[in-house]
């Protein structure tokens, strides 16, 4: 005789769904400020509505993953959402776990003459949620990686201002490191500044960049060559000690770039390349800038 | 990781001034997945080196744009297909300054750097095939 | 057969690429170019490539020649308005154009011709013109 749960559970749904939010309440981790009692009912009831009725004897002792495929489907938008919202992964799992503890319990209380039955019914129960569990774990990171793409698009957005610090040149602070995505958006959008702007010098200050290795250095280089190719000279700055060193043992020639140690003297030597000259107004000479 | 094809579009290569039409059919498809200018410009120069190789080196062949999807990616995948005499050393094609004819030799690893797929087969006396994708934001 | 108009200012040869080129008319433009500087012993040749959308090796390797052999007839070739799209992708081709002179537009395009070529009288031996700008 084998124990039939879809019919014996769904006879005691509402008190699973009691048990089951219950015990979702108590525990500690429940984010009461990202979601409400009332949507978290509301997602439980709909989950059960759609689980137990599947849970036939056939259902379950064939095993088969993919009758059980509308409830996967329901967990996996559940985890999508909470990963989005900011749950952690314990409270998202605690999710499923909480509710295998309750059908497991109600079940050791209905079925009271049969304890061959019931441990059997219990370890296909179990496999089964378990397999949910992953699922939303699966889903749950897919949303989390989701969430990681869309800020690090937005990071290579905002990371790269540039700032027009003089009539005619520009400035590029770099903070973070140099990847060829990067070096991509650094480039667009510098060459469209300097195109929106009329400027002819560009200076790229790479204090904020933790290392220059070969590649770095390449990218760097590339963004020289392309604004030169558009007319305008791209002055590196922000070069520290350690990194001249590196750039010395790796090999790497830098020599077709200006390059200056502070963001200063590169606006000096732009200064220059542009004719200009900055004098305090209490010299006796011509004021100010000289054009 | 399928990648699904949304259209198709074929033409036929056969003198120099088939090359300015196949790139504005490209540029077309390009826009119309909403593609950043800048990979606009890769993808259409890329395209422009390899099917000068193809008139160059098999006088014409044939090519495909289509618009393709990947997981939520969108892009343009390109074939270059050709009835030439193949090409003996692949390795060797593919390295910056090697060329038969008198190019400046980056026809292929340059066109290579352009796009973020590229693939190529060759068989003596058979032809050449060449397929590259750039993605809307890759 | 399509023809780029070339343009003569003074010492100068304009020219103002309006459509994509195909590989023949690229090619006829480097022979007329050519032609034109000896012809009218220009000293300076600006190419305005604004509205060009593609450049690709073979218009590079075009634009190169140009410039190289334009310095042998003793003219400076300045290549002006490149679309910030094209420089970046010459650059992942591999084509850095090192050789020729490039300034924003046309007028930048002018002063920088103007300026090589006063340099130039001064000091006949300085021929190589390898840096991009008239820096310094």
């Amino acid at each position: 005789m084998s124990i039939d749960s879809a019919r014996l559970l769904q006879k005691k749904k509402k008190q699973i769904l009691e048990s089951w939010i219950n015990s979702q309440l108590a525990e500690d981790a429940l984010r009461e400020d990202m979601i409400s009692n009332d949507e978290l009912r509301a997602n439980s009831e709909e989950l059960l509505d759609t689980l137990l009725p599947l849970l036939t004897p056939k259902n379950v002792a064939e095993g088969d993953v993919s009758v059980f495929d509308p409830v996967t489907e329901l967990l996996s938008g559940i985890a999508i959402t909470r990963a989005k919202q900011g749950f952690t992964p314990r409270e998202t799992a605690f999710y499923v776990f909480s509710l295998k503890e309750v059908v497991l319990n109600i079940l050791q209380n209905e079925v009271t003459d049969d304890p061959q039955g019931l441990y059997e019914e219990s370890f296909r129960l179990n496999k089964i949620i378990d397999g949910f569990a992953v699922t939303i774990f699966e889903t749950f990171i897919k949303g989390r990686e989701e969430v990681i793409l869309r800020q690090t698009d937005e990071i290579a957005e905002i990371s790269t201002p540039v700032i027009r610090i003089w009539d005619g040149i520009l400035a590029l602070p770099i903070i973070g490191t140099l990847d060829s995505a990067r070096t991509q958006v650094v480039m667009e959008n510098l060459l469209e500044e300097i195109v929106a702007t009329g400027s002819s010098i560009a200076i790229l200050d790479i204090s904020g960049v933790p290392a220059v290795d070969s590649l770095v250095a390449q990218h760097l280089i590339k963004t020289v060559s392309a604004t030169r190719l558009m007319g305008a000279e791209c002055i590196i700055s922000g070069i520290r000690p350690e990194i001249a060193q590196t750039v010395v043992h790796l090999g790497i020639d830098l020599s077709s770039i200006i390059t200056k140690s502070t963001l200063a003297s590169a606006l000096k030597h732009a200064f220059q390349i542009l004719k200009l000259e900055v004098k305090k107004p209490g010299a006796k000479e011509r004021p100010f800038i000289n054009k | 990781m399928m990648i699904i094809a949304l259209s198709k579009d074929i033409m036929q290569i056969i003198r120099e001034q088939d090359v300015v039409p196949f790139r504005n059919r490209v540029k077309e498809n390009a826009v119309k997945i909403k593609m950043s200018l800048l990979n606009q410009t890769k993808l259409i120069t890329a395209a422009s080196e390899l099917v000068r190789n193809m008139l160059k080196y098999a006088g014409g062949g044939q090519t495909i744009i289509e618009i393709i999807t990947k997981e939520r990616l969108t892009g343009i995948r390109l074939t270059f297909a050709d009835q030439g005499p193949g090409i003996p050393d692949i390795q060797q094609a593919m390295k910056d300054g090697y060329s038969t004819g008198k190019s400046l030799g980056l026809g292929l690893p340059g066109a290579k750097r352009l796009v973020n797929e590229f693939a190529i087969t060759s068989e003596k006396g058979k032809g050449t095939t060449v397929i590259i994708i750039k993605w809307t934001n890759g | 057969m399509d023809k780029i108009p070339i343009l003569r200012m003074g010492h100068f040869l304009l020219v103002t690429i309006q459509v994509d080129l195909y590989d023949q008319l690229a090619l006829n433009l480097e022979s007329d170019l050519v032609q034109m500087v000896n012809k009218t012993q220009a000293k300076g040749v600006l190419i305005d490539i604004s509205a060009v959308s593609i450049v690709d090796s073979f218009m590079g390797r075009i634009i190169g020649n140009i410039a190289s052999m334009s310095r042998i007839l003793d003219a400076q070739t300045v290549v002006v308005g490149m679309q910030p799209a094209v420089a970046i992708t010459l650059i992942e081709l591999g084509l850095p154009l090192t050789g020729v002179h490039t300034a924003l537009n046309v007028e930048r395009g002018m002063t920088l011709l103007k300026e090589k070529i006063l340099i130039g009288d001064y000091d006949e031996d300085d021929e190589t013109g390898d840096d991009d700008n008239s820096a310094e």
